[in-house]
């Protein structure tokens, strides 16, 4: 017998969008989502390209798509650990990780108010600190709390103590739970390139040389910083800043292809930054402008803003000065000189590795050089967004559809609606 | 059937301690006489959701009140089925997070937002869905092309019959004339084979696939579920009945005729990309000109496209198919000379293998302006500026040039046939609609999608690419954006869900997105109608026709049910079961009114469900104060705005009336496209009639807030409340 529900993997924009797509044809879903909370990537983007609109927008459609439909089932914490069967007929063992807060929880913040305890909080890429207690972000889904108990201090029974409503629960434990579905899709999404090992570009070594994705978080009113961008080093604004794109994508020792959203998104954050600082420099390093279809329209309004240069080159190094400024060595191609510019913050465009590069899917799947799943070698299993390709937010969510109705097809078949 | 009212408070997350919950009941008890009312210090556990459920067995409850979070969470644990009516009173986001504690203000609100939903309750209804005829899940393909072809197998094989549509006499579209296309899967290095007779065989051969080829649309009326589609074939008609719609016209190669600059026309060795393909498709690579084999080649890229003369955006695919080609040519000769002229080299993603392969052939890529192009007994020579060089290059006894001429959507042509044929645009922001002779949709607003910009009828939210501003009909291929042939095919896999997804949501009633599963739609009590036809005009969906005497034909399945219809019209004619004008306005005078000497305004927000809503939350959540004199009425859109509730409200004392909105223009964000311009076009009407009545027109003001500006929203109220301070209190007070 075929089983007509779906499992989608990932609950960022792809999973959400194929979870949700699906559902409202009339088919059962469940959504795993790893993290604490769904929406993935996009919870942490500041700003869409090119509308500069806020991705929580967008979401609390989705939530709300999701709250009304009762086919849709989620588990966040969750994890895929095996699938056997076929086309039709997958039984799936799910994991699913200790929250230590029960369905009780109102979220009221007691539980963070008193706790003693801080973590590193990466959901905004560490920049900041929470509570051991802690939300995971103001427009978290479900809004409940979660205790990092790695990070709590040794017998402290203070949030237990101090939670009216019998949520917190320290003895929670991971625990094992079997579905059967008639498809899988996968969306695991993908992740920033470790710009450590990006040695010569001093990631990790100088405080003021941060990733794309810090930036989102950087200018994000809900970040560690409130939405100012300031030096990582000393808080302090800022006079100059350069983007440099590719950072580890179209590199043979690194991400071999193009991580295609990048360009869009230095481009984007270049009117972050001309937004809080109108006279800032604004530099720009690259190999190729990668502005597809009408995002040309983007690309020509950013060149028209003062003080923003592009320089055709791929940054050689970066080295620090004394007083924590930055110095771009590259090579101009345009003018064919050997440039050293001075910054006061150098952005990283570190590109998109996808999850299954280091995380393989539990079924026949193969990959690109990349780690890109490229082909399903299952009936009933396909992937959807950046674990397939790199993809920006609008190719994801058409991907994560077209993936849906691959799903539909695996559990009904042609001539059996 | 009367609402049968249960009303339950919370006391958790510091609203005990915050307000007086005693009279707070006595608000539901005493005035609006509850027979249940119940107090508890944790409703959203297990015991507090078990009274509810108890109360609804046993008291017969069909409308519960929950007096305590706000309605954004919790939603799973109070949704007691489909029969009972839930309303949140949101008094701990809103009241107790954002004012100070055991405050008569505080209390006042509280007690306020009671009243208020209390009164809701009185106005509501539950929906009951509307269900067409004949509804038919068909879904019609517009297109045979790669896009169309895939949308068509894609619906077919879920299960779904199809209509396909080609205007050609054979299926495939622009694969007829192509030797190979870009790769499609990994390691995407090397062109591949069409394979166009397999894929029109599967589609011919598909049991659920019928196909109308060299055929037409004549007229398409109707709406989702029930599109009755008139195809021409010749002289001969034929009716489809479908449930919606994939627009996969596809595109066209920009008209080469506008590039004399780049040498089209100087030499029959300078062709197109298209004509390039047919070259290599009949054999090798020859010239035009004189049957010579092709030893040097240039490629122009950007022939058209990325130029504010030609066409201002990228056309997405003439870089990776240039690649292609100059793969073809080094793969019949690799000792020919291939050049490339670029701006940039667009091989997004994975096409960097395909572009590193071509360098790996030994293609010649050169960053360079082309200044000229010119013919001289039989060979060609191409001039441009090196970038990367600085200095002036040359490409001598060139055989051919190949433009990259880009492409122009299908419905980016308006018909010559129809010019000035169909009604006037005579609203301030009428939607762009290109005559394009595609659909020929019988819908008062015009004939076919409205075009986003360039002439392509996109989706205008990054997260909702399908978002459509004609209720089941979505656009998929390079009809809608710029797009590789890649995309393409992913594109109409998602548009062919969106379509089956339509016809199974109508066929149960329900909206799609983005109010998906809303089982309301509007109404109209057409015996007042004065034909104003404000409601036909402004539907952004253009849900509503008009029969010849201008009266309103509601077509309730294209209806998105956004309320913009319930919000333009002056007679008041139009309400869903669950939200109307009376009902709102109800709300607007159950707040209490203070009289004047007790110096405490009342301003009043209509916030936007969508963002202005959950930002408030957010303030809450940050646990951010603001004005206590702040009453909050949420809206499905602000389009939904009628302007009797500002008058009501005005007439009542209230000092300020705020609407909080999504941020139009271009990059607007309102996902009913206009409603919060629409709001604001009304509020210049309104502030007329606040001149005349002597009220200053500043009492009413509109300001855009997304869901992210809770930051902001203690400045907003405070600053608006300070205006409206300055000008006194509003004198109607008492009245």
């Amino acid at each position: 017998m075929v089983n007509k529900s779906i499992l989608v993997v990932g609950g960022g924009i792809s999973g959400l969008t194929a979870a949700v797509e699906a559902a409202e044809v009339g088919l059962d879903v469940y959504l795993v989502e790893k993290n604490p909370y769904l929406g993935g990537r996009v919870a942490q983007i500041n700003q869409y390209f090119p509308k500069l609109c806020p991705p929580n927008c967008g979401l609390e459609i989705n939530f709300k798509r999701m709250k009304i439909n009762p086919g849709i089932k989620f588990f966040t914490m969750a994890e895929v650990e095996s699938i056997s069967g076929r086309e039709g007929d997958y039984d799936v063992t799910l994991r699913l990780n200790p929250r230590y807060v029960n369905e009780n929880c109102t979220a009221c913040g007691k539980c963070a108010e008193e706790c003693p305890a801080e973590r590193a909080n990466e959901f905004n890429y560490g920049m900041n600190k929470t509570k051991a207690a802690y939300l995971p972000h103001e427009f978290a889904f479900p809004m409940k709390y979660v205790i990092d108990v790695k990070a709590c201090q040794e017998g402290c029974k203070k949030c237990v103590e101090a939670c009216k409503y019998n949520a917190i629960d320290p003895e929670m434990q991971a625990r094992t739970m079997k579905i059967n579905v008639g498809a899988i899709v996968w969306a695991t999404g993908w992740r920033p390139y470790d710009a450590e090992r990006l040695g010569y570009y001093g990631f990790g070594r100088f405080p003021n040389v941060i990733t794309n994705v810090m930036m989102e978080r950087l200018a994000a009113v809900n970040g560690p910083t409130n939405g100012r961008i300031l030096r990582p080093s000393d808080g302090g604004e800022i006079s100059s800043i350069a983007f440099i794109q590719c950072a580890g994508s179209r590199d043979e020792n690194h991400l071999r292809c193009c991580s295609s959203v990048c360009c869009m998104a230095s481009l984007k954050q270049a009117t972050y930054v001309r937004d809080q600082y109108p006279d800032a420099k604004i530099c720009i390093y690259y190999i190729d402008i990668r502005t597809r279809g009408r995002h040309e329209d983007f690309y020509v309004k950013v060149q028209n803003e003062t003080n923003v240069t592009f320089i055709k080159g791929k940054a050689g190094e970066i080295l620090e000065g004394p007083d924590g400024g930055l110095v771009i060595v590259a090579e101009d191609q345009i003018s064919q000189r050997l440039t050293e510019e001075r910054f006061d913050m150098v952005v990283l465009a570190t590109g998109m590795q996808p999850v299954t590069a280091g995380e393989r899917i539990p079924a026949e799947v193969s990959y690109d050089e990349d780690g890109f799943v490229s082909e399903s070698l299952q009936a009933g299993i396909c992937a959807a967004g950046c674990v397939r390709k790199p993809l920006d937010v609008a190719a994801s969510v058409q991907d994560a559809t077209a993936a849906a109705i691959k799903a539909i097809q695996s559990v009904r078949g042609q001539n059996n609606v | 059937m009367s609402n049968k009212i249960g009303v339950y408070i919370c006391s958790g997350c510091g609203i005990g301690d915050a307000l007086d919950m005693t009279a707070l009941a006595k608000v539901a008890t005493k005035e609006y006489k509850a027979p249940v009312c119940k107090t508890d210090a944790f409703l959203c556990g297990r015991d507090g959701v078990d009274i509810i459920k108890k109360d609804i067995a046993g008291e017969g409850l069909n409308f519960i009140v929950v007096a305590g979070c706000s309605g954004r969470v919790n939603h799973d644990i109070f949704d007691f089925g489909p029969a009972v009516n839930v309303e949140r009173v949101n008094l701990r986001e809103r009241v107790v997070w954002t004012q100070e504690p055991n405050d008569d203000d505080t209390q006042a609100m509280a007690e306020d937002y009671m009243r208020m939903t209390l009164v809701k309750a009185k106005n509501l209804e539950l929906p009951t869905p509307f269900l067409g005829e004949d509804l038919s899940k068909k879904v019609l393909v517009v297109g045979g092309g790669l896009a169309g072809m895939t949308s068509a197998l894609e619906a077919a094989k879920a299960g779904y019959q199809v209509v396909l549509v080609e205007k050609e006499d054979l299926l495939g579209g622009w694969l007829n004339k192509m030797y190979k296309i870009t790769p499609l899967k990994a390691p995407f290095t090397d062109p591949e084979d069409t394979n166009l007779e397999g894929r029109v065989k599967e589609v011919l051969d598909n049991p659920n696939i019928k196909v109308y080829t060299s055929a037409s649309i004549e007229k398409t009326s109707g709406a989702p579920g029930m599109f009755d589609v008139v195809i021409r074939q010749g002289d001969t008609t034929t009716g489809e009945r479908a449930g919606a719609i994939v627009l996969a016209t596809g595109s066209v190669p920009y008209d080469p005729v506008g590039l004399e600059h780049l040498g089209y026309g100087t030499s029959p060795d300078v062709i197109t990309q298209v004509q390039f393909e047919e070259l290599a498709a009949r054999g090798p690579i020859s010239r035009p000109s004189d049957g010579k084999a092709v030893k040097k080649l240039v490629f122009i890229q950007c022939a058209g496209s990325r130029d504010q003369e030609h066409l201002p955006y990228c056309s997405a695919a003439c870089c990776v198919e240039s690649i292609k080609q100059a793969l073809y040519v080094k793969s019949q000769n690799p000792e020919a000379a291939v050049y490339v002229f670029y701006k940039d080299i667009r091989s997004s993603g994975q096409y960097e293998h395909f572009y590193k392969k071509a360098q790996a052939e030994g293609v010649i890529f050169v960053k360079a302006d082309v200044a000229a192009v010119s013919e001289d007994g039989g060979s060609i020579t191409v001039e441009a500026h090196d970038l990367l060089m600085g200095s002036p290059t040359m490409a001598d006894e060139v055989d051919l040039v190949v433009l990259a001429n880009g492409m122009v959507p299908t419905t980016a042509f308006e018909d010559p046939s129809l010019a000035g044929a169909g009604q006037s645009e005579e609203q301030a922001a009428a939607d762009a609609i290109i005559k394009s002779n595609i659909l020929n949709l019988a819908y008062r607003q015009g004939p076919e999608l409205p075009s986003l910009k360039y002439g392509f009828p996109d989706s205008h939210f990054i997260c909702f690419p399908y978002e459509t501003r004609r209720t089941g009909i979505y656009a998929a291929g390079s009809v809608r954006r710029p797009m590789d042939m890649g995309q393409a095919v992913g594109d109409a896999a998602g548009a062919a869900l969106k379509a089956i997804q339509c016809v199974e949501m109508t066929a149960r009633g329900l909206s799609v997105h983005p109010r998906s599963g809303d089982l309301s739609f509007p109404e109209f009590q057409m015996s007042r109608c004065t034909q104003c036809k404000r409601c036909t005009e402004e539907c952004p969906f253009g849900a509503i026709n008009e029969d010849e005497k201008a009266n309103p034909l509601p077509n309730p399945t294209r209806c998105r049910r956004c309320g913009t219809c319930m919000g333009a019209c002056p007679e008041r004619i139009i309400s869903f079961k669950n939200y109307s004008v009376p009902m709102i306005g109800n709300m607007v005078k159950a707040f209490e009114v203070p009289e004047e000497d007790e110096e405490k305004p009342r301003i009043l927000v209509f916030a936007c469900e969508n963002d202005a809503i959950p930002a408030l939350d957010m303030a809450g959540i940050n646990r951010l104060k603001y004005s206590r004199w702040v009453r909050v009425i949420p809206v499905r859109c602000l389009g939904s705005l009628n302007l009797i509730w500002i008058n009501d409200a005005m007439s009542r004392g209230v000092d300020g009336v705020l609407l909080m909105g999504c941020k139009h223009g271009d990059d607007y964000q309102c996902h009913f496209m206009k409603g919060s311009e629409l709001a604001g076009i009304r509020l210049s009407k309104v502030s007329e009639t606040l001149d005349r009545l002597g009220l200053e027109s500043e009492r009413v003001a509109t300001t855009e807030v997304n869901v992210m500006d809770y930051d902001k929203i203690p400045k907003i109220l405070e600053d608006f409340a300070a205006k409206v301070d300055k000008l006194g209190p509003n004198p109607m007070k008492g009245f």
